[in-house]
């Protein structure tokens, strides 16, 4: 009778787990976008990082800050690897405000690689008048700050449709199917042959969406090749360390009639 | 306890040794008489002492470059993983050695649940484990404060909102608590002062943990007194210590795992998002070792109500040695008492699930089931059972399992005594 009452149990919990996405089918499930950088020795596409930048730089970057990100760590193994002289073109193309100078005034200077990127806008509460009452998020940390992570940035940013018969949205209100209430106050701002991509790569949407989300991805987790890398070595070490310990340990044991 | 006392062999050691013996403690270390067939589930003791002393490492030197400023501690975490040398490394490390902190824990628990660990004579171990248990909870649930993002935040004002159930004193104590009148800057500063301190008192605690083992010794699977030293035990050094440090590096390959290639997916990911007092997640969570304690403190309608259970919850496990009326220690001779075990194993994981799930419908049902079966066991379960058990015949020692006839250890005891 406990026997069986244990089953009627497990079978419960099972039965809850599984109605679990019947109950919370409000939004969309995100695409499932097969990753360079995912699985366990996952790296970025070099490529797709430059690109990615290139479509941040020009089309993201005029709202949303990055400020976690220096423009030097665009040079760092790992990330997009651009070359010394173009990390330095690309920190010097912005104008960063330095100071006080001896005579306590602020002034502006070229961006040097170890600056931090430079926000487009001075604090949080001129970010949000600009942007019609909603803050453009820090893009820093966002795709670890978002359940689904890239493939709900991706799905977010090629999502966007007209709204169903029936919704109607306010002003400067969009629809999106991935969106959490199907509402969103970014514009869908990517459009086929948007930017002019330095490789020659066809700029279709989905390309950018994907760059982009590259570069996200990256900037998030900056250390992902080399915690890749290393984790390999750590689990490889640890199994040669545990065999060891383990062959050890049975020859000691067998001075004792005792199993271990 | 070595039966000879330990004289060292060289002249300085003995000096030393008289003046302080600490050789003499070294000696019973090494020597200490364990039972020889304990299992893998003996190993979560050294694996806890590696998990506290991670933490404490680890975490004094993010502290070398950790903010506690509720402008600054978003920033300096993200400072710590991307310019630190192998800050990445080390927060990683920390933030999952919580949870593998106490995924260790609760094996262990279990583990005194199965065995009778907690039973005569080893109430004061269980009951320091239970202290040890209760920091633990404190220490993590304040880490989780510090990155200052919005599970962080809210994590904190839910928690300590709980306090403020208490009838009269209540909103004083929670503004106390604060140092403000929300969660602000000030409770960041006392939560990571804290948050320092609790640890070295674990630590403390641990060296009483382990001292109070070693009078009585280890229970083992079979939960019956053995003679020690005798041919039922074996020195800890080195068959204990190397069974330890194989069941410790299967345990480092499981954290390595997490660590280095899936570090996030015990957060919660709104974590990422800097705190913000104006806006409120959808759903508040605490981390998953907490999430059954979450599911009992909800399942009350009053909030002062869910907060006595919650703590009820905890503060049962102390009367244990004495709700618990079987003569029998392991629940291997214990036919029906096993079965409730096992029952509360489920009971406790699917609260941890409702926990994590909005408290309505179908989960309040379950939470509120959940939590009645859990004080039942304890109270009613535990007492009953004891009584009315027929436990199976108890080996009279380890090495020659031949059965006694009855189920009376104590008989069994006094025939093992005189072998």
């Amino acid at each position: 009778m406990i026997k069986s009452n244990i089953k009627l149990f497990v079978l419960s919990f099972l039965l809850i787990i599984t109605l679990r996405p019947l109950q919370s089918a409000e939004m969309v499930d995100p695409i499932k976008v097969d990753w360079s950088f995912k699985g366990l020795i996952g790296t970025f596409d070099r490529a797709s990082l430059q690109r990615g930048f290139q479509v941040y730089k020009e089309v993201c970057a005029s709202c949303h800050s990055m400020q976690y990100l220096s423009y030097r760590n665009l040079g760092e193994p790992g990330g997009p690897e651009f070359t010394d002289q173009e990390v330095k073109a690309i920190a010097s193309s912005f104008e960063i405000e330095d100071g006080p100078d001896a005579q306590g005034e602020m002034f502006t200077r070229p961006g040097r690689p170890s600056d931090k990127f430079k926000n487009p806008y001075p604090n949080v509460q001129a970010a949000t008048a600009a942007n019609g009452g909603a803050y453009p998020p820090d893009m820093s940390v966002l795709v670890k700050a978002r359940k689904g992570g890239a493939n709900y940035i991706y799905s977010v940013l090629v999502g966007y449709e007209d709204p169903p018969p029936g919704v109607t949205l306010d002003d400067g209100v969009y629809y999106n199917k991935y969106m959490a209430g199907n509402k969103i106050k970014m514009p869908n701002n990517l459009m086929d042959g948007l930017v002019e991509y330095a490789d020659g790569t066809e700029s279709t949407v989905d390309q950018m969406a994907k760059d982009v989300t590259t570069f996200l991805a990256w900037a998030a987790e900056p250390e992902l090749e080399e915690r890749h890398k290393t984790g390999v070595k750590v689990i490889i070490y640890l199994v040669l360390l545990t065999i060891l310990v383990y062959l050890s340990m049975k020859k000691i044991w067998s001075r004792v009639d005792s199993e271990v | 306890m070595s039966e000879h006392e330990y004289t060292p062999k060289s002249k300085a050691g003995k000096w030393f040794n008289d003046r302080l013996p600490l050789l003499t403690l070294g000696a019973h270390l090494t020597d200490y008489p364990t039972p020889k067939n304990l299992n893998y589930w003996w190993t979560f003791g050294g694996i806890l002492t590696f998990c506290l002393i991670t933490q404490i490492v680890t975490g004094i030197v993010l502290a070398m470059h950790y903010v506690a400023h509720a402008d600054l501690a978003f920033a300096s975490v993200e400072h710590i993983m991307r310019d630190v040398n192998y800050g990445w490394l080390i927060r990683y490390i920390h933030s999952n050695g919580a949870s593998m902190f106490f995924l260790a824990v609760y094996i262990h628990i279990f583990r005194s649940l199965f065995y009778g660990s907690y039973k005569s004579p080893r109430e004061v171990i269980w009951i320091i484990g239970l202290m040890i248990y209760l920091l633990m909870m404190a220490a993590a649930f304040m880490g989780y404060v510090l990155p200052w993002g919005q599970m962080s935040f809210w994590g904190a004002t839910v928690i300590t909102n709980l306090f403020s159930a208490i009838p009269l004193v209540g909103d004083s104590i929670t503004t106390w608590l604060w140092g403000a009148y929300s969660v602000d800057n000030p409770t960041l500063n006392r939560f990571f002062s804290l948050h320092y301190l609790i640890p070295f008192l674990i630590l403390g605690l641990v060296v009483l943990h382990i001292w109070a083992l070693h009078i009585p010794g280890n229970n083992n699977p079979v939960g019956i007194d053995i003679k020690k030293p005798s041919k039922d035990t074996v020195p800890f050094h080195p068959y204990i210590t190397i069974k330890d440090a194989f069941a410790l590096l299967v345990f480092m390959i499981i954290f390595a795992g997490f660590v280095f290639f899936t570090p996030n997916v015990l957060g919660h990911s709104d974590n990422y998002i800097p705190a913000n007092p104006l806006v409120t997640p959808a759903h508040i969570v605490p981390e998953w070792y907490l999430l059954p304690f979450y599911a009992i403190l909800r399942s009350v309608p009053d909030k002062l109500g869910g907060v006595i259970l919650m703590f009820s919850a905890i503060f049962i496990l102390f009367v244990l040695p004495w709700l618990d009326t079987s003569k029998v220690r392991s629940a291997v001779f214990r036919p029906i008492y096993r079965q409730f075990f096992w029952i509360l194993v489920i009971d406790v994981l699917m609260l941890g699930y409702v926990g994590a799930m909005p408290a309505e419908g179908v989960y309040l049902v379950l939470a509120r089931v959940g939590t009645i079966y859990y004080f039942l066991h304890f109270i009613v379960v535990m007492p009953v059972v004891g009584y009315l058990e027929k436990t199976d015949p108890i080996p009279m020692s380890i090495s020659e399992p031949v059965l006694s006839g009855g189920a009376e250890p104590s008989i069994a005891r006094k025939v093992n005594d005189k072998v």
